[in-house]
């Protein structure tokens, strides 16, 4: 399991996904995208590793993930074609209130 | 964290889009990457990157070039002397300066300082990418930036990637400006509203619009010739620009959506006619510090509309709020032992949150053991948590052990048909510890006293906020964002 702090950086084995983490009180916890274990940014994917069909429902750039008790929180900082989950529960995406611009 | 990681998010969304436009030229996004990655090939044994420059298209390249390169970006106040830069520039040594060549031959350069003017920021715009892994120490000092020193000595407040990204990613939405979207710049580069313009711009998509120096009818022709949506002004440069709009006759911004205002006091009388000329335009109070990476609490548009339609005067007042602490914002009024009041009660502010900074290249980390940063500015909230501020927490007299605000005394000689501006100083007094005195400018062909004026006083305020003494002046020492120097009004009394 990777260690997961406030800007940690990980990628998906499996598609273009990258993550920086925001939030992680715990510090741990299994962080997948498309059913893979995410990997560090200097990691190289297996040669093996495919994307699960049934976790295959994108990641958008830009929205930030939670857990069901919004706990954990990622940015997702690129775009992929697999789907975030944490201990085997996918990841939402969270609806943050919109501030007025102030610069 | 690295900021530069929010140029590689743009770049890989809309990397086409228009990013910034100065004085007729313009960068995309990929374009700003590109040139920033080469100027952070040029930072390598090099511990800093200074500007001292106006607002221009190389200013967002040294942000995002030291991001890049891992090193601080340090944007100098050019209206400072020859000898105070040449002081700062030794202890950022050794370091790569980028400054127009005149201003270059006017300074002393210390050894081991490169230089070069923004042209050389600009020319790895056309070249090619190199990929880059962001560096991305814990703590990285991402900006050095001098604090305004309206009542000390300036002091560099240091801000770490940690703090800014922790500002930007908890107010701005990724890509969530439509493609019509502009924002002005009209704040130089070592400001933080002028640092957090550029960040905020970036994550948003918002085109950034930059005028190289304020200047009031040049605001004017920008924001009607770009199509400006979006402003961020401190409240002098309103003032200039209302001033400008009533010598110019009916001027229509029909593209203006937003202006933000903070940067310093925005007095009741400005913002009500700002809300009258600029009719339809959402207004936004920005309260925040460089030390804490800008905006800590914000009075929204819909706030000030219900201040200004409010029936009672406690629903008025609130356009005299600086409005409500941002969600990643802890905020307290505390008394002078360390305890925390209760609502109207005022105190001195405390913020604490992740953007907030409160370390200093001389000093270090300010920071309580909790991590609350006691910002120096005195105010209060009321019951629903708008939050009201009282000056600086240096600037109160202490006379005769009775703690008196200058702000009060500076509203009510304001309101004398004579003045045009006053300032109000503690000045040392044998009998007192501390005086009350003023010092004020008289409406062109108006007449009155320093009695008359005292007298004015006394009929609305306790005896002990009579200004002891009152000077007139032609004009007030202001600093370039209209800030009045106290200290500067202080020490001049004091020789009196």
């Amino acid at each position: 399991m990777k260690l997961l702090k406030p800007g940690v950086r990980l990628k998906s084995a499996v598609c273009a996904t990258e993550i920086m983490v925001i939030r992680a009180p715990g510090g741990e916890g299994l962080l997948c995208c498309g059913g893979a274990e995410m990997l560090a940014l200097s990691e190289t994917a297996p040669a093996q590793a495919r994307i699960d069909p049934a976790l295959a429902q994108g990641s958008l750039i830009g929205k930030r993930y939670v857990d069901a008790e919004d706990r954990v929180e990622l940015l997702c900082t690129k775009a992929g074609e697999g789907s975030l989950t944490l201990d085997g529960t996918a990841l939402e995406v969270k609806q943050a209130k919109a501030l007025p611009s102030s610069d | 964290m690295n900021l530069a990681m929010l140029l590689d998010m743009a770049v890989d969304a809309f990397g086409e889009r228009t990013a910034l436009k100065c004085a007729g030229r313009e960068l995309q996004y990929r374009e700003l990457r590109t040139a920033a990655l080469a100027a952070a090939a040029q930072l390598r044994g090099l511990s800093h990157l200074a500007l001292l420059d106006t607002n221009s298209l190389a200013t967002a390249v040294a942000l995002f070039g030291a991001a890049y390169a891992g090193v601080p970006y340090v944007p100098l106040n050019y209206r400072l002397s020859a000898t105070e830069l040449a002081e700062l520039l030794g202890r950022i040594a050794p370091a790569w300066l980028i400054a127009p060549r005149a201003q270059r031959q006017a300074l002393a350069l210390p050894e081991c300082i490169r230089c070069s003017d923004s042209e050389a920021l600009l020319a790895g715009a056309a070249a090619a990418a190199a990929p880059a892994e962001l560096p991305a120490a814990e703590d990285a000092i991402a900006i050095q930036l001098f604090t305004s020193g309206t009542t000390g000595k300036p002091k560099a407040a240091l801000l770490t990637h940690a703090n800014l990204m922790s500002y930007i990613l908890g107010t701005v939405e990724f890509a969530g400006a439509g493609s019509e979207e502009a924002a002005l710049l009209a704040v130089p580069p070592y400001h933080i509203a002028g640092i957090s313009a550029l960040l905020s711009s970036t994550y948003a998509g918002r085109r950034l619009v930059m005028l190289p120096a304020f200047e009031p009818a040049e605001w004017v022709r920008l924001a009607l010739a770009e199509h400006i949506t979006h402003a961020f002004l401190v409240p002098t440069m309103l003032v200039r620009i209302m001033d400008q709009l009533a010598k110019q006759g009916a001027v229509r911004f029909p593209a203006l959506r937003a202006i933000a205002y903070g940067g310093g006091r925005m007095p009741r009388s400005v913002i009500e006619r700002a809300l009258e000329v600029f009719a339809g335009v959402d207004f936004t109070n920005a309260y925040g510090l460089t030390e804490t990476s800008a905006t800590v609490c914000l009075l929204t548009p819909e706030e000030h509309r219900a201040a200004l339609a409010g029936s009672d005067s406690a629903a008025r007042q609130r356009l005299s709020s600086v409005g409500r602490p941002l969600p990643g914002i802890e905020l307290e009024v505390r008394d002078a032992a360390g305890q925390r009041l209760g609502a109207r009660q005022p105190g001195l502010i405390f913020v604490r949150g992740a953007q907030v900074g409160g370390s200093y290249r001389d000093s270090g980390s300010l920071l309580d053991a909790q991590g609350w940063f006691a910002t120096q500015d005195r105010g209060w909230m009321d019951a629903a948590g708008y939050v009201f501020l009282d000056g600086r927490a240096d600037d109160v007299i202490v006379r005769g052990g009775e703690n008196i605000s200058p702000g009060e005394i500076e509203e009510t000689l304001l309101q004398h048909a004579a003045v045009a501006d006053a300032v109000v100083v503690a000045v040392a007094s044998e009998e007192w510890g501390e005086a009350v005195a003023a010092a004020v400018v008289l409406k062109p062909g108006a007449a009155a006293t320093p009695e008359t004026l005292r007298d004015f006083v006394r009929a609305r305020l306790r005896s002990s906020r009579v200004p002891e003494r009152i000077v007139l002046r032609s004009e007030l020492p202001y600093n370039e964002m209209g800030k009045v120097l106290r200290r500067v009004v202080r020490s001049e009394l004091e020789r009196r």
